[in-house]
């Protein structure tokens, strides 16, 4: 038998290679033929066509996702975790055998002419419909890792777009963003560039930063949406994603709705690779059929499914809140910090930072100071946590942590959605909690300003500036403390989980003793 | 480059009886011999990836590894404990400890190395034969040899 096997881990410096070594063993011990590609810190040398279209079985032994596993597509497959293949590497080539048997027509992979049915091949994803396997932990662990990687594609649009948006305001102070965008500051109505071509005469050098870095931002959740749709369903995932993602920005769904918008398109483009079709149709599929459908599906459900309740939950909380505008000052900050902190530029910040914009054009300058100073602590609380408990977060999340320090400073609450996005069940709390506190005491101090954006580079518009400042070091020390606590408590029972599935792994009995 | 072990990277007699500890004591020969810049750095990166999924395995070993900024130079640090360290791992502790310090940037060249390493720690002859080498000189001419083939 000819068996084609990956191996993949998260460093990739050693059970990496250990599995390869295993699997290579267990083959040859069992009279099979074997290749294995190893994506590993040592460069992998992929595994060629001819030997993927002869292979009887394929095994993948990875912790991660393996990267072009659409070349595997309908080959009878054994999926497993990287540490099995090097306890129990004899078992698992018994079980590839017992997959190449099972798919005995899709194994041979010829090209039968009109035959059409290619048996039933497993399908090339760990979701397969066989259930088994360790559940509602090892859901979790995927979930985690699809929501990973977009992260880690969208951090580096976050760090440049956020740090280029921060120059614009250091350069052109809090002018810069109306000069380029229209809008009225201090007073001063500006008109919106419409012929971007003009960008540096009317809103100089600065203005021409904030262009490219607003450009950049805007990206930001169709990267995150579209990688995750592509962690999921691979390349057909990834158109569906990023549009899944576009359309989030426009119903002012934010970084809440992209994450659900890539979720989505992962999940029916994964759905429509799967399908049986006729043989006739499998050369189209990839390229036209999957994108158009996933698309229209996606685009159809963030549009008509998801942004309308949306729209109507922000004008319920509008109307709300001018309800409330009467009553207790803080408390007003405590709501519309918690609001800001809550989806980080999606639409319920929007909410609480348009009733402050709302509030300045009627001459009170005390809501946008408390609106500022809860936006600016959700990246700065988590760059401290960063720097605090750095084996709490991954490699990439450190290095947004440090961009994190000037994004928070220039009011850009959107440095902290990479760390929302990649753990938003621990991560939200802490941030809201922390704006929650920095809006209340900027109201209880009676700090003011007058400016609607810009942070620490339009301190000079702020009214009590040391108080409001005050307020955000309190906010973003409980933001950091919180999170900590989150994460700390997180990790632990994450630990467990894996090892409780590790557990289940080698649970289905049959174990020889192993060479 | 430098060898990816010297004898003073070595000990024999662990007495350490806890993961982290050990993994310090460890990475404390790697300090000394200048192939780390920062302990704490590099623990934390070691730990890191501990908390993914810990590196124990079948068979009496642990691997703590990491790609780190604080590594000089691609490195094994040896540990051998008479009475075994939990390591995680489901059929009982670690006796053979391999700490694996890879440098982040690591050129192909590099983790070649650490990925012959690596494919070297499954063979049984090669744990038969590090569970019984007399001193710390053995161990690294049986891993040249082994995974060097020099």
């Amino acid at each position: 038998m000819k068996i084609v096997a990956v191996t993949s881990c998260p460093t990739g410096i050693a059970h990496t290679y250990m599995a390869a070594e295993a699997l290579e063993q267990a083959a040859r011990n069992a009279g099979h033929e074997i290749k294995v590609e190893t994506q590993g810190a040592a460069g992998a040398e992929a595994v060629p066509d001819a030997d993927i279209a002869a292979a009887d079985a394929v095994v993948f032994a990875a912790d991660v996702e393996v990267r072009n596993r659409e070349r595997f597509a309908g080959k009878p497959l054994v999926q497993t975790s990287v540490k099995r293949a090097i306890n129990d590497a004899p078992n698992l080539i018994a079980e590839a055998e017992a997959a190449a048997s099972a798919a005995p027509v899709a194994a041979t992979a010829t090209p039968a002419a009109g035959g059409g049915d290619a048996g039933r091949p497993v399908p090339p994803t760990p979701t397969g419909g066989g259930g088994g396997g360790g559940g509602a932990a090892a859901f979790g662990n995927q979930l985690r890792g699809w929501l990973m990687t977009g992260v880690s594609y969208m951090i580096p649009f976050v760090a440049a777009g956020g740090i280029l948006i921060a120059l614009g305001f250091l350069f052109g102070g809090g002018a810069v963003k109306p000069k380029v965008y229209g809008g009225t500051f201090e007073g001063v109505t500006y008109q919106a560039i419409t012929d971007f071509t003009q960008v540096v005469q009317k809103a100089g050098w600065a203005g021409l930063l904030f262009l490219i870095g607003a450009t950049a931002f805007s990206m930001l959740v169709p990267i995150l949406a579209g990688f995750i749709a592509y962690a999921m369903a691979d390349r057909p995932g990834l158109v569906p994603g990023i549009v899944a993602g576009l359309l989030a920005n426009l119903v002012g769904a934010g970084f809440l709705g992209g994450l659900v918008g890539g979720l989505l398109a992962g999940a029916i483009a994964l759905y429509l690779v799967r399908l049986k079709v006729p043989r006739a149709f499998a050369g189209i599929m990839p390229v036209v059929f999957i994108p158009l459908v996933a698309t229209l599906l996606v685009g159809f459900l963030m549009v008509v499914v998801i942004g309308k309740p949306i729209a109507a939950a922000q004008t319920g909380l509008t109307n709300w809140l001018n309800g409330l505008s009467g009553s207790n000052a803080v408390l007003l900050g405590l709501l519309l910090g918690l609001m800001m902190g809550f989806d980080l530029g999606g639409p319920v910040n929007k909410v609480a930072y348009t009733f402050g914009l709302a509030a300045l054009a009627s001459g009170n300058t005390q809501v946008m100071a408390a609106v500022m100073a809860a936006g600016m602590v959700p990246p700065l609380g988590l760059a401290l946590a960063t720097v605090l408990r750095k084996h709490l977060f991954s490699d990439a999340e450190r290095k947004a942590g440090e961009a994190a320090w000037l994004l928070g400073a220039s009011f850009i609450t959107e440095g902290a959605i990479p760390f929302a996005a990649a753990d938003p069940i621990r991560v939200v709390p802490a941030t809201m909690a922390g704006g929650g506190v920095a809006g209340a005491l900027s109201m209880a101090f009676k700090c003011g300003s007058r400016a609607p954006h810009g942070g620490i580079w339009v301190i000079g518009l702020i009214e009590k500036p040391l108080l409001w400042f005050l307020a955000i070091v309190i906010g973003l020390a409980v933001s950091a403390a919180l999170v900590i606590v989150l994460k700390s408590l997180g990790h632990r029972a994450s630990d467990e989980e894996l090892e409780a599935e590790m557990g289940d792994a080698s649970l289905p009995g049959r174990r020889t003793a192993t060479a | 480059m430098a060898d990816l072990i010297t004898p003073d990277l070595v000990d024999l007699d662990l007495s350490a009886t806890e993961r982290g500890e050990a993994t310090r004591s460890l990475a404390e020969r790697l300090q000394a011999a200048g192939r780390v810049t920062d302990l704490d750095q590099f623990l934390a990166d070691v730990r890191a990836r501990e908390a993914q999924m810990p590196t124990g395995l079948e068979g009496g070993i642990g691997i703590p590894h990491c790609r780190s900024v604080a590594v000089v130079e691609p490195t094994l640090g040896f540990g051998r404990s008479a009475q075994g360290i939990d390591w995680g791992a489901a059929d009982g502790p670690a006796h053979l400890i391999f700490l694996i310090a890879a440098p982040e940037g690591g050129g192909a060249e590099h983790m070649g190395i650490l990925a012959s390493l690596a494919r070297r720690l499954i063979h049984q002859s090669f744990k038969d034969a590090l569970l019984q080498a007399p001193d710390p000189e053995a161990v690294v001419t049986l891993v040249k040899k082994e995974v060097l083939g020099q």
